[in-house]
């Protein structure tokens, strides 16, 4: 007996540390970003300085917008708590340095995706999040009222680092104009040298130019011009080399925007576990294992709808709510519409 | 007692060489499972961005070798300007320092305290966003001058338009050589028999007018074009013609000189006063005017004082025009560790070519300094 004691013991032993190498390796081999992440206990999130919609900190540091929000859904995902993020404010000349040198692991930072960026810098975009275009701002009184009305000898702010001094510059010579760019490094001194007067326009992506608007003194003496001149999707970024985590931030992005589409919010979340259609059924982690392929628990989708909400909830909140952009144009459901069509959960 | 004396300075190089090994195998690897590749070739790539300013020819559709001559050019610029302003600035606020008039001297002690003890970004933007806020638009400037515009999107002012200017130049290069040997024989001259030639009216002569002949004889011809306003819309102008002198430029240089001057000032007094009260009074009592006893006593031996230090604030100043990048001054910092590396995602390889460069101005105003002030040190003989 006191054999078989010892035999089983033993038996019970092997199996344990076979199981304990597994599921290591398996958690190891899945993800070195996910296993950090889980280790420090917060998501490392780069984001702008400040765009209102999009990454914005109040007066008491709480980061809101539709970027910070596929942060702290990766976060709800990862570490069960939406809150558990901490936010880098990088400028556009410093977010994709901080990004492949391992300062933070997302970078969802109102980024256009191209593919230089996407091929050569070591990195990978993961989705998009806003369907953006470049836009011009100009003073009310000027009587301008389309970019046709441009003329030579023009100037223009905008920030460097940006693919806004490349589309400029060929908008600009298709048009054979000449014009002057004032190029800064930060936003802030951007919004204040045109306020100030140093520019005839600014211009810069048309969702930041409606946020910035909000910061200028007086709003109201500027509008934004009908033409877009290029087109940006915007999206979150992850490092080139780590394909469980680029999964985990591309899925989690999905997920808010296919439970829009099926008309899961952050309210209907839980009782939408005894829904008949299998496919809200998966997205609230009550069928299927959608988890395990990134090393997570089953519940992963859940908690990002219930803690963040979906892509319109968000949208509303950030962007719609504070008066920035009402209409939602592009960035609505293919369904109504829009572009925002994401491959299934399943 | 050989190997004693080698052997730990051959394990610190060993150290040495070591940590960088494993800092580029490091960085190596990262790279290498990033994706990223290392290289120059980028440099002849498009860069196809604008430049608000630029000493010479450049549009987007040139290289980045051309962008990172744009921006090192500018850097050069503000940096020639500041350090010639601040020196004269400098060496005034210092003599002021030590004027014997209450007002004068109070004045300078306020001026230095104040600006040397606020933080050079913050000068930078307040001249800059002070300056704009404060500029009137382009239509509502008044003239200065007769013919110069200053407004917020900048300083307009007549442009020389020349005819010959190769001629004109050459003859300047003649000039200057003709001076630097006259006044080696007026020297030798004196030194022989004693004659005394008004060296610097002459020189001045030389100078003024050799280059003017060549507008009566040579074909040169300077003319020039204006400014003019032209309007972009209902309440939007600009000018058009002559030279335009962007605000970044004019807010930098101003930040930049009266911060530096301060310091300055500072080395200049120390090097006055640095003078034994004996010298002026020895030198008077041979009969010499107090103007020579400045130009030939004084200041030969407090220029060995001033020099070592100033040395230091014209390294300082250079280095510091990297501020530049805050108000759009479109420096080396700017356009090449600015847009140029974002656009081409090459972080490492631009910063290491940024760094060069700095270090490399920095030594080469080393040099020149360390020459002249072996050139002004006491010569035994």
């Amino acid at each position: 007996m006191f054999k078989y004691l010892k035999q089983l013991t033993s038996m019970v032993a092997v199996f344990a540390v076979l199981f304990a190498f597994t599921t290591e390796t398996m958690a190891a081999k899945k993800s070195k970003t996910l296993k950090n992440t889980q280790k420090k206990g917060f998501v490392r999130c780069g984001v702008s300085q400040g765009l209102p919609g999009f990454s914005n900190a109040d007066a008491s540091g709480n980061w809101t917008g539709v970027d910070v929000d596929v942060c702290r859904a990766v976060a709800a995902a990862v570490l069960g708590d939406a809150n558990k993020v901490k936010f880098t404010p990088l400028s556009a000349k410093e977010r994709f340095t901080a990004l492949t040198s391992g300062e933070i692991d997302i970078l969802s930072r109102n980024t256009t995706w191209t593919l230089s960026r996407d091929a050569d810098i070591g990195l990978t975009f993961v989705g998009i999040n806003f369907y953006d275009g470049q836009g011009f701002m100009v003073r009310k009184d000027s009587g301008i009222t389309s970019t046709s009305q441009f003329k030579n000898g023009i100037s223009a702010c905008t920030n460097i680092g940006t693919t806004t001094e490349l589309n400029m510059r060929d908008f600009f010579n298709s048009k054979g104009i000449s014009y002057t760019p004032v190029a800064f490094e930060k936003a802030d001194e951007v919004v204040a040298a045109y306020d100030a007067g140093r520019c005839d326009t600014y211009t810069t992506d048309k969702s930041g130019l409606a946020a910035q608007r909000t910061k200028m003194a007086n709003p109201d003496d500027h509008i934004v011009l009908p033409e877009t001149i290029s087109k940006e999707p915007l999206g979150p970024v992850v490092r080139q080399g780590d394909a469980v985590w680029e999964d985990i931030v591309r899925w989690s992005l999905n997920t808010m925007i296919e439970a829009e589409e099926y008309g899961i919010t952050s309210s209907n979340a839980d009782s939408m576990k005894t829904s008949k259609n299998p496919q809200i059924k998966r997205l609230v982690g009550a069928e299927g294992e959608m988890g395990a392929a990134f090393g997570l628990d089953n519940e992963w989708n859940l908690r990002i709808i219930k803690q963040v909400g979906n892509y319109g909830e968000s949208y509303k909140r950030n962007i719609a709510d504070t008066g920035i952009l009402p209409d939602r144009g592009p960035n609505q459901l293919w369904t109504k519409g829009g572009l925002l069509y994401v491959p299934p959960s399943r | 007692m050989k190997t004693k004396k080698i052997l730990p300075q051959l394990l610190t190089l060993l150290f040495i060489v070591l940590i960088f090994g494993f800092f580029t195998m490091n960085a190596q690897e990262n790279m290498d499972t990033r994706g990223i590749e290392f290289g120059f070739s980028f440099l002849k790539q498009e860069a196809s961005f604008d430049i608000q300013f630029s000493l010479i020819d450049y549009d987007g559709s040139m290289s980045y070798a051309r962008a990172y001559l744009v921006g090192l050019l500018n850097t050069l610029l503000v940096s020639f300007i500041g350090i010639i302003l601040c020196t004269i600035l400098g060496a005034l606020v210092g003599i002021a320092r030590l004027s014997p008039n209450y007002l004068i001297r109070k004045t300078a002690t306020f001026y230095i305290e104040f600006f040397r003890n606020i933080p050079l970004l913050l000068q930078i933007f307040f001249w800059y966003f002070a300056a704009l806020r404060a500029l009137p638009m382009p239509e509502d400037a008044p003239l200065l001058l007769g013919s110069s515009f200053l407004t917020i999107k900048g300083l307009y002012t007549p442009a020389p338009v020349w005819n010959n200017l190769d001629i004109f130049m050459i003859t300047l290069i003649i000039a200057l050589i003709l001076i630097f040997f006259f006044n080696k024989y007026a020297k030798k001259k004196q030194e022989e028999d004693g004659t005394q030639y008004p060296k610097f009216f002459i020189s001045l002569a030389i100078f003024v007018l050799l280059p003017a002949t060549t507008f009566l004889i040579g074909g040169v011809d300077l003319s020039f074009s204006f400014p003019v306003l032209k309007q972009l819309a209902l309440t939007a102008f600009t000018f058009e013609g002559g030279m335009g002198i962007p605000p970044e430029l004019i807010a930098l240089t101003l930040a930049l000189t009266l911060y530096t001057a301060t310091f300055i000032a500072e080395n200049v007094r120390a090097g006055i006063q640095g003078i034994g009260k004996g010298q002026k009074e020895a030198a008077a009592s041979i009969g010499l005017t107090p103007s020579q006893v400045l130009k030939l006593v004084i200041m030969p031996q407090a220029l060995r004082i001033i020099i070592p230090p100033t040395t230091n604030q014209y390294l300082n100043l250079t280095k510091n025009s990297s501020l530049a990048a805050a108000i759009a001054y479109p420096d080396l910092v700017l356009v090449f560790a600015g847009t140029a590396m974002m656009q081409t995602g090459r972080a490492i390889e631009i910063v290491a070519i940024t760094m060069a460069t700095y270090l490399t101005i920095s030594l080469a105003i080393s040099a020149l300094m360390n020459w002249y002030n072996k050139r002004i040190a006491i010569q035994e003989k």
